[in-house]
């Protein structure tokens, strides 16, 4: 399959230059997924797909479009990439676009990220039920319950990629997700909670009877939540819900965002943007990571960067296009994992320790500004006092400004999350906004 | 009810069979496979989409993309239980193939396939003059240009400006056991701008759009000089604005896009298939008064040209408009085919969708409003003693069960003393569906659709939506904003 995929992408190269373009960048991708959803002691469906994926990018007398297509008939293939082609001498010329020089792709490390788990071709529908219901059945033991959900879904993709500057790669891998979700009895309301965990290898996952109960345990959790008085106070941010606070500040890293002036950060290279216990890279090498890979979406040869440097930003997310209109060098577009240096302690820990603040557990909507770094977040939580969880609660938002809040960030743990690229630990912010009653 | 609009304009050919490559033998006998191990139902999903975009970036045209997707979507229903497989292959054998495993699903004997088609018809409310294929990039150019000139006229100190456009041709065919046919043409459009503004050392930036199932001569002069005024409108005035004091406040929602509070505090909790499971905090309030006798809202697919229009659902069946509530009291919820038979309906409220031949549909909003009130937008404002006014807004979400919702409010403006005062940006509102509606004090006789390009995300899947709103007074909300 993979030298099948490989061929084609050549094959498109080819057609490509023959409808007349001077550069064309082809990528062939094949994905299959299966998941089996589960509710109240029977399946509720069952879901399959095969996909397979052509997308040409092309250079043509100093203009430039991407197109794609699922068709891959011979002949319609052929049609299409003439018109696509056509398509692109319509547009204007633009100096900055052009396909990535062939030295980024120089480098290449060729060590084994085991992200293909040979062992998941071989499990059976049988298998599937069962853990679905052992996981079900873990959830729902408890009164509380109202009604429970889970899956199980797994995937197996392989992209082939090859340019007409000499370009070629093929990546692969797979992935397997349990989820369980809880719907609990609480007055009226029937607040739901979910875990899941999942990976590219199946070893390593915990058991489907433990993700039951952790989403059993986490809606148990729930029940009574209020809200609380709006106040500025400490925020402890859990591993599970650092992604979609701190993910937002890699948006301000790009260098789209900075030459488009869409950027708080423009001006911060070698500046402090954090306080001194941050320290993160991205490592793209990572054995086993979710977003692990040899070469990036241009074809740059991966390799671990850093990003902040105790608390000092040290380097923009740069492709070729905008490095070029901002006369920098590339370094790569988008994040691949994201890996914090731990500090000494974990969530249970450093809960301990705080005399008064708010865990954040969740967000529910809210937006930012990341060209002011304006942000306002609806949270879910639980009230800390004492050293000691002292209650859920719910209906309330954090508002601040990241250029602002970064810098208040007192401590980092040492416990990411494991079902994530993006791997933060337990983080803790002083005195940050909360509206409530 | 007619046909025009889901002829397709390109060959006339009405079941779309030559497009797919396909006839009514094949067809059936795919379905059979579908019911093969004892489905009480089956359908198949056939859709082609063509997509293409321009983006216009630092004042040049210089990128463009354009996209094919074909396949079929195979269902087999056994009561609330569903196979699911597609093809994107549209040969026969390979279909035959998905069918078995969507099959798979029931474990009996063979179900009872239809002997024949019968090409049936839906609504026609977004035929256009030439579908989007047909529309040479050349034209789209100075579309761009255009917005680009006049955004830049409107507003000196502008440094960036990014014009995007995108549309869609989707030709769709739902074949199921019942024997029905429907095909339908689809046309999707939107011209977005983006704009950076520096003045005194401090930048803000702004996005607006204009979307909907119009035809490429909607993007007239007009609508474009809409579009820029909007955009530099609402960036301007973020250099102006502050946050406003945290904690709970009166929100008056202004005319339009606050139909996003329905969408996130009472729409997702009324699809069915929630309750269905029991997961909705509306789970057991039908026929019971949750707001004042003013509230009266409705989700309706039929809005011509709006992005939450359809012909008929992704089911192929009939569309209306549902009224969620009726002077306060909660009437319907929003059915696909599988609840409307789990609570034992005659048929669905036409509220099953998907985004694409690759997912199953599911109880989806349309077009999500509420209704005119009494008041006038003047009393309202004069009713707040202080408070805000809530006017644009970029992202919501809800937790059905818990019933909390959020809403991000990019611009809006203090009320002090029953006076609109200082505008405000960037909050999140927060509040709990049922308890929201019951707070709903005023309601004002401007309602209007939002001509934005709403789209909505549910288990995976995006389809495009509409709302709207007249002026409303929600008595308490809590307000993200900053204590000084």
């Amino acid at each position: 399959m993979r030298e099948e995929l490989l061929d084609q992408a050549k094959l498109a190269v080819e057609l490509g230059k023959q409808a007349g373009a001077d550069d064309v960048v082809a990528g062939v991708s094949w994905s299959r997924g299966m998941k089996f959803e589960w509710r109240e002691g029977r399946l509720e469906r069952v879901q399959e797909s095969t996909s397979r994926r052509l997308g040409l990018a092309l250079y043509v007398d100093g203009r430039y479009s991407t197109c794609g297509t699922n068709d891959l008939e011979p002949t319609r293939l052929r049609k299409f990439a003439r018109e696509a082609v056509d398509l692109t001498r319509c547009l204007e010329q633009d100096p900055h676009r052009r396909i990535t020089p062939p030295e980024l792709y120089g480098g290449r490390s060729d060590v084994d990220l085991e992200l293909v788990d040979p062992a998941l071709a071989d499990v059976s529908r049988e298998q599937r039920v069962e853990w679905c219901q052992e996981m079900d059945e873990h959830a729902r033991n408890d009164p509380i319950v109202q009604t429970s959900e889970c899956w199980i879904s797994d995937s197996h993709g392989i992209g082939a990629r090859a340019t007409s500057n000499g370009f070629e790669g093929v990546q692969e891998e797979t992935g397997v997700w349990f989820f369980s979700e809880v719907s609990a009895i609480d007055g009226d309301k029937r607040p739901e909670e979910h875990y899941y965990a999942g990976g590219c290898h199946l070893a390593g996952l915990p058991r489907p009877a433990s993700i039951g109960e952790e989403a059993l345990r986490r809606a148990r959790a729930r029940l009574g939540a209020v809200k609380a008085p709006s106040t500025r106070t400490t925020m402890i941010l859990d591993p599970e819900a650092g992604a979609g606070f701190l993910g937002r500040v890699f948006g301000a890293l790009s260098a789209g965002s900075i030459q488009q002036q869409r950027s708080y950060l423009a001006q911060s290279l070698d500046q402090p943007i954090a306080s001194a216990p941050v320290s993160l890279t991205d490592d793209p090498l990572r054995v086993r990571g979710l977003s692990s890979q040899h070469y990036d979406s241009e074809g740059i040869a991966a390799r671990p960067r850093t990003i902040i440097e105790e608390g000092v930003l040290r380097s923009f997310y740069v492709d070729t296009y905008y490095g070029r209109k901002l006369g920098w060098e590339p370094t790569t577009g988008g994040t691949s994992n994201v890996v914090f240096q731990h500090g000494p302690r974990n969530l249970e820990q450093i809960v301990a320790s705080v005399q008064d603040g708010i865990l954040v557990r969740s967000w529910l909507g809210g937006n930012a500004n990341m060209t002011t770094g304006d942000f306002s977040f609806g949270i879910r939580g639980h009230l800390v006092k004492n050293g000691q969880l002292a209650g859920p609660v719910s209906e309330m938002n954090v508002t601040g400004n990241y250029g602002d809040v970064l810098a208040r960030i007192v401590e980092v743990g040492n416990d990411p999350v494991p079902w994530s690229s993006f791997r933060t630990p337990t983080i803790v912010f002083e005195d940050v906004q909360f509206s409530g009653s | 009810m007619s046909t025009t609009s889901s002829t397709d304009p390109r060959t006339g050919d009405p079941l779309h069979y030559d497009l797919f490559g396909i006839d009514e033998p094949t067809v059936l006998a795919v379905l059979a496979e579908a019911m093969g191990r004892g489905a009480e139902y089956a359908d198949l999903y056939f859709q082609q989409s063509r997509g293409s975009s321009i983006a216009m970036e630092d004042g040049i045209v210089s990128s463009a993309s354009n996209s094919v997707d074909r396949g079929v979507g195979i269902r087999a229903l056994v009561g609330d239980q569903t196979g699911y497989a597609f093809s994107e292959d549209l040969d026969r054998e390979a279909m035959c193939q998905a069918a078995r495993t969507a099959a798979a699903i029931a474990a009996g004997g063979g179900g009872a396939p239809p002997q024949g088609l019968e090409a049936r018809s839906g609504e026609d409310l977004y035929a256009i003059d030439e579908a989007y294929e047909a529309v040479d990039v050349s034209r789209k150019l100075p579309l761009l240009q255009e917005v680009e000139r006049r955004v830049r006229a409107k507003e000196p100190c502008i440094k960036k400006v990014s014009v995007s456009w995108r549309d869609g041709d989707s030709r769709i065919l739902v074949v199921n056991s019942t024997g029905g046919a429907l095909a339908d043409y689809r046309p999707m459009a939107l011209l977005a701008v983006s704009i950076t503004v520096e003045k005194g050392g401090e930048v803000q930036s702004g996005y607006w759009s204009v979307a909907g199932r119009h035809g490429f001569d909607h993007f007239d002069a007009e609508v474009i000089d809409g579009l820029c005024q909007e955009v530099v409108d609402r960036t301007l005035i973020l250099f102006e604005a502050r946050r406003p004091p945290a904690g709970e406040l009166p929100v008056v929602l202004a005319a339009g896009a606050s139909g996003i509070l329905l969408h996130e505090a009472i729409g997702h909790g009324m699809e069915a298939d929630c309750n269905r499971k029991g997961q909705s905090v509306f789970s057991t309030m039908i026929d019971k008064k949750v707001a004042e006798d003013c509230v009266t809202i409705v989700d309706s697919a039929l809005h011509p040209h709006e992005r939450g229009a359809i012909n008929f659902d992704d089911e192929g069946s009939e569309v209306e408009r549902t009224v969620l509530v009726e002077d306060g009291v909660l009437r319907s919820y929003l059915h696909d085919r599988i609840s409307a038979r789990h609570y034992g309906l005659e048929r669905s409220t036409g509220s099953g969708r998907r985004q694409s031949f690759r997912y199953p549909p599911i109880p989806r909003m349309r077009c999500t409003y509420m209704e005119d009130g009494p008041h006038t937008r003047e009393e309202i404002i004069e009713a707040v003693d202080f408070g805000i006014i809530a006017e644009t807004f970029t992202n919501g979400q809800v937790a059905i069960g818990a019933g909390d919702f959020t809403f991000y409010v990019k611009n809006g403006w203090l009320i002090e003393k029953g006076k609109i005062t200082a505008p405000i940006k960037d909050v999140n509102i927060i509040g709990n569906g049922p308890e929201a509606l019951g707070r709903i004090t005023m309601a004002a006789n401007d309602s209007k659709i939002d001509t934005g390009g709403w789209t909505c995300g549910k288990d995976g899947q995006s389809v495009p939506v509409s709302q709207g709103m007249p002026t409303t007074l929600v008595s308490h909300l809590t307000v993200g904003g900053e204590d000084a």
